[in-house]
Order: C-alpha cells, then structure tokens, then sequence
C-alpha cells in the first residue's frame, strides 16, 4: 500500500460511510440505498482480493454472495430465529461451497477458472430457482426478518432501527476489509500479488501457487457470503437473482470500473453503480444500457479504473 | 558425492527426441556451462532438472536424493533456483519490493498474514545484502521495469540467491544484451560464484561468457552429449569443431 495517498483515502472514506446517514437525503440519496452500497462494496472488494490482487477472474461470486443470503434468509425463519447465528451460517455455507469448488477449479487457469466459476455459479442458481419445498422457487424466501440482538443489559433494535442497521452492517463491513487490508499488507498478501505479477517467477521462489489462490478464492468467497447475508437482512427477503449470473458480472463491473488495482475501488464502483440504477431506472427501463456506457468509458479512458492511478503496491 | 547427478536422462515430445540419454555430475562449487547450437536440447534438459517437466526416462538426483518427480517449488526448498532466457521478474514493483518477496519467500513466511519486529528486520537486512552483492543499492527504489536489461537480470539473479541456493541455475543469462551489459552480467555470476562458493550451472549462446566463467563444458547436439571438458579441452575438440563451433572455432579458441 502506498503509505500517505492510502492512508488518505482510508480517511476520507471513513469519513463518509460513518455520515452518509445524516446527508445523503441532501443529495437525493436514502439510508437503504447508503446500505446497499456498503453491502455490494463489500462483496466487490472480496471479489476484488482475488481478481485485482491475486490475478485470477471469477464469473461466479454470486453463488456465494446468494448461498451466504440464502444460508442465513432459511435458518433464521427455520433453525434459529437469530440475527447473528444465520449470518454465521450464511458465511459458513458459502465458505464451505467456497472451499470444495475452490479444490475442483484451482487447476485451471485464465478463461477456463472463469468458465468454470460461471458453471458452478449456475448450478446454485438453478437449485434456488427450482427446489420450491425449501427455497422457494422463483418466489424466494420472505415471511421472514432481521431480529434484534440480545446482549442481556440491553438489546440492539436491528429489525425496527434501519439506522442502527445500517451501522451494524458498517461495522461487519469495517472487519471484513480491514481483514482483507491487513493481510494485503503482508507476506501472504505480497505472495498474492507476486502470483498476480509472474506466476512462473512466483513458482520459482518456491511459492505453492495452487495453495495460495485457494486460499485467496475461500476468503473472497467467504466474505462474499458475508455480504449475501447482509443484503438478505436488509430486506428481510431473498430471491434467487441474488445468485444468478448477472449479479457475479455486476461484481466484476464494480470492481473493475471502480479500479482492480486500487483497495478502495471497487467501493467506488459499487458506489456509482447503485447510485446510476436508482437515478436511471426511475426514468427508463433500459437503466443498463446507460450503465454499460459509463462502464465502456471508463475502460476506455481509465485502463486502471477511476481510482487505477498508478500506485506502487509494494513499498520497499 | 556430485550435487547434480543426472542418470540417462531422455525426454521425448510425441516422435521428436528432444533430449536422448544424458548423463552428467556437477561437483560443489563447480561452474559448469552447457553449449550447443540452436535446437540441441539445452533449454529442455534446463527444464527438466528445475521441474518445469519430467523426463521421459532416466534420473535426477539432487544432494543425494533422487528429485526426479518433485514440484518446482519443492525443488527450491532442497536449494535450486533458476533465471530464465527472458527475465522474469515483477515488472510492477521496485527493485527492493521484488527481492522482499523473495526473500519473504526464502524465509518461510510467504503464507504469514504479518510479521513481528524481529522478521521485519530479518527481510530488511537480508534485502540490504542482496542490493549489496547486486550493486543494485542506488535503484533499490525503481521500478524494475524501467531499468536495464543488465540490471533486470542483476535483480532476478539476485531473486534466486535470496533462496540461499545450493545450485543456481542460469538460463541464457546474457541473452539479447549488449556488449557492456554481457560483460557486467559476466562479472557479477563470477562474483557470486567465487564470493558464495556457489555451484552455478549455465546455458549460454554467447561463447565469451562461456569461456571466460566455465569450470567445465558440456556440448549437447541434437540432444545428446557430444563433449564435455574444460574449456581448454573443448576448444581444441575435433569433435565439437566439426560437429558445432565450425566457422566460430576460431572464436573459442580466442577466449579461452
């Protein structure tokens, strides 16, 4: 990390995702668009770890982020009506997915990893769509919310405060990538990058490839199910779009658009890409293809995306 | 005992015979160099002693253990590191920043999320003496793409010594350089070769470098060993005169 730019737009990003609550509505915004940006910035910057900082490209995040919104939408309206178990579960069941597809796919490389994240991708898709009897169908799962937690002396109003909501989800947000920042900070993070830059000279200095870009996968994967299970408790609803193709290519766009080299980029891009859907899609239907424009220019003009000014990712 | 022993070793690409029946032993401290004309199996038998690929047939052992089937990256934790023909490095980072992963790598922490006081200033010294012995001190802050082919080569000779290896194997090391950048990559392998008692191998194309640095050469053609010598002895090979240097026999006789 390039020390004082970064620590600079630690900053001001901070300051921003802690008051955008109390000024959004000023600029046409709302809280639950502020939350969801912070959920789909969060699952941007998880695909991020792996696309931008490990090199390899995933058509697929969005069976994690659906099975994490799935995992935690069904066991808390059939297991444990409980906040934090289903988010736990959620995590736990797109981390386990993410470690057995991991192991199938690591050894393939470029288009064909793609490829295969796109098919696996796909078989969740078709599972949530189709096993009506647990996942409801095409209907989703809904009947169904967010509870408060109990901490004994007092309890969090989740389910009826969407402004204490949003904090906590900005606080799992703030673990999450300040995991991902301390270890892009170190060793393991700099083997990462080495694999990003020369695979072949990384082999030769006795990194495990594979070894590593698993790992990789199953954090970006896992925090990915982190953010599925937030999105499901900001609605108190799932549906199975939350796992299909389309959304793991929105991932990409945010991450890409916003700037894969960049930490923060993909926040950026998640940021314009939710705020343009609620500007455009109140207008037109064809909300997308304005958004493709952006998207088209941006690679065009920023080959590094709006925050890809050239940063030396490794001090000395 | 050799370090390198390598037992009848053929490698076959569908009907081509890339490689038929070598054996050779590379003694400690030894600087050997492999020549040959284009098209002679030197970069394929290169590749099968690193691991890029197994051979067909035949054996490799390495420090007394047959290395034959191991991973490359098991090879580098027994102590061999490589360079290749055309640099490989990581063009984005500094100099300083592509020995750290090197280093880092080299020290067993490469899947550590952090380090303590004591392993920063482990990497941060052993960095400090890689630049050193490089002469790569004043760049330590530039961009490794930017530099000079020479100096690219001195960071990715650099990279495979941070491995503290037993073999450094040197694939075409002053290949697409110029005379001065031949003549300081030249120096720096002697340097490190006699500085670290280390045991080199190399492939070269450019015969200057191979007289001048090899203990003994070994000459492939169309993938068998045709000679092996001092240098001495291979310049006045009738054999490797006729079969390779041909017009350039001259030439070998001159550097050496």
């Amino acid at each position: 990390m390039n020390g004082l730019k970064q620590h600079y737009a630690k900053i001001i990003v901070w300051a921003i995702l802690l008051t955008i609550p109390y000024w959004f509505t000023y600029i046409g915004g709302y809280l639950g668009l502020a939350n969801e940006i912070v959920i789909y910035a969060l699952a941007a910057m998880a695909l991020n770890f792996l696309l931008g900082f490990t090199g390899v490209l995933s058509f697929g995040h969005a069976a994690f982020f659906g099975l994490g919104a799935y995992g935690t939408a069904l066991t808390i309206k059939f297991l444990v009506p409980s906040t934090l178990v289903g988010l736990a579960v959620g995590v736990l069941t797109a981390t386990v997915a993410g470690m057995v597809i991991g192991a199938l796919i690591i050894k393939r490389r470029g288009v064909y990893f793609a490829m295969a994240t796109i098919a696996f991708g796909q078989l969740f898709f078709f599972i949530a769509n189709r096993w009506n009897s647990v996942t409801g169908g095409d209907d989703g799962v809904g009947n169904w919310h967010r509870m408060p937690i109990n901490l004994g002396f007092t309890t969090i109003p989740l389910f009826h405060n969407s402004l204490v909501y949003y904090y906590f989800t900005l606080l799992l947000f703030a673990l999450a990538v300040g995991a991902m920042g301390l270890l892009l900070d170190g060793p393991f993070g700099r083997s990462l990058m080495a694999i990003r830059e020369n695979e072949r000279r990384a082999r030769f200095l006795g990194i495990n490839i594979e070894l590593h870009v698993w790992i990789s996968f199953v954090i970006s994967t896992a925090i990915c199910g982190l953010a599925g299970g937030m999105l499901a408790l900001l609605d108190n609803f799932v549906n199975p779009r939350d796992l299909r193709f389309d959304l793991s290519g929105v991932l990409v766009v945010m991450a890409v658009m916003g700037g894969m080299r960049s930490f923060w980029g993909p926040l950026l891009g998640a940021a314009i890409f939710q705020w343009l859907r609620e500007v455009l899609s109140s207008h037109t239907p064809n909300w997308q293809t304005y958004i493709g424009i952006v998207f088209v220019l941006v690679v065009l003009f920023f080959r590094r995306g709006i925050l890809g000014f050239k940063l030396s990712t490794v001090k000395s | 005992m050799s370090l390198l022993q390598i037992d009848h070793v053929s490698r076959h690409f569908g009907k081509l015979i890339a490689v038929n029946d070598v054996s050779l032993n590379v003694e400690p401290g030894e600087l050997r160099a492999i020549i040959g004309p284009n098209g002679a199996g030197k970069t394929t038998f290169f590749n099968m002693i690193s691991g890029f690929f197994p051979p067909t047939s035949g054996t490799i052992s390495f420090d007394g253990e047959n290395i034959t089937k191991l991973t490359p990256e098991q090879r580098v934790a027994r102590g061999m590191a490589r360079t290749f023909q055309i640099t490989e490095i990581f063009p984005e980072l500094n100099v300083a920043g592509n020995l750290r992963i090197a280093v880092e790598s080299a020290a067993g922490f490469r899947m550590k999320p952090w380090l303590n006081g004591a392993e920063k200033k482990l990497v941060a010294d052993r960095i400090d003496e890689l630049l050193t012995l490089g002469n790569l001190t004043t760049s330590a802050h530039d961009e490794v793409g930017a530099l000079s082919h020479g100096d690219q080569r001195a960071v990715e000779i650099m990279m495979a010594m941070a491995l503290r290896p037993k073999i450094l194997l040197l694939d075409e090391p002053a290949a697409g350089m110029g005379d001065q950048e031949t003549y300081d990559v030249s120096r720096l392998i002697r340097r490190v070769h006699r500085e670290q008692k280390l045991t080199i191998m190399l492939v070269e194309h450019d015969m200057r470098v191979v007289f001048n640095l090899a203990d003994r050469i070994m000459v492939l053609a169309e993938g068998a060993l045709l000679a092996e010598g001092t240098p001495d002895e291979i310049a006045q090979s009738d054999v490797v005169q006729q079969a390779y240097l041909g017009k350039e026999a001259d030439l070998g006789k001159e550097a050496a």
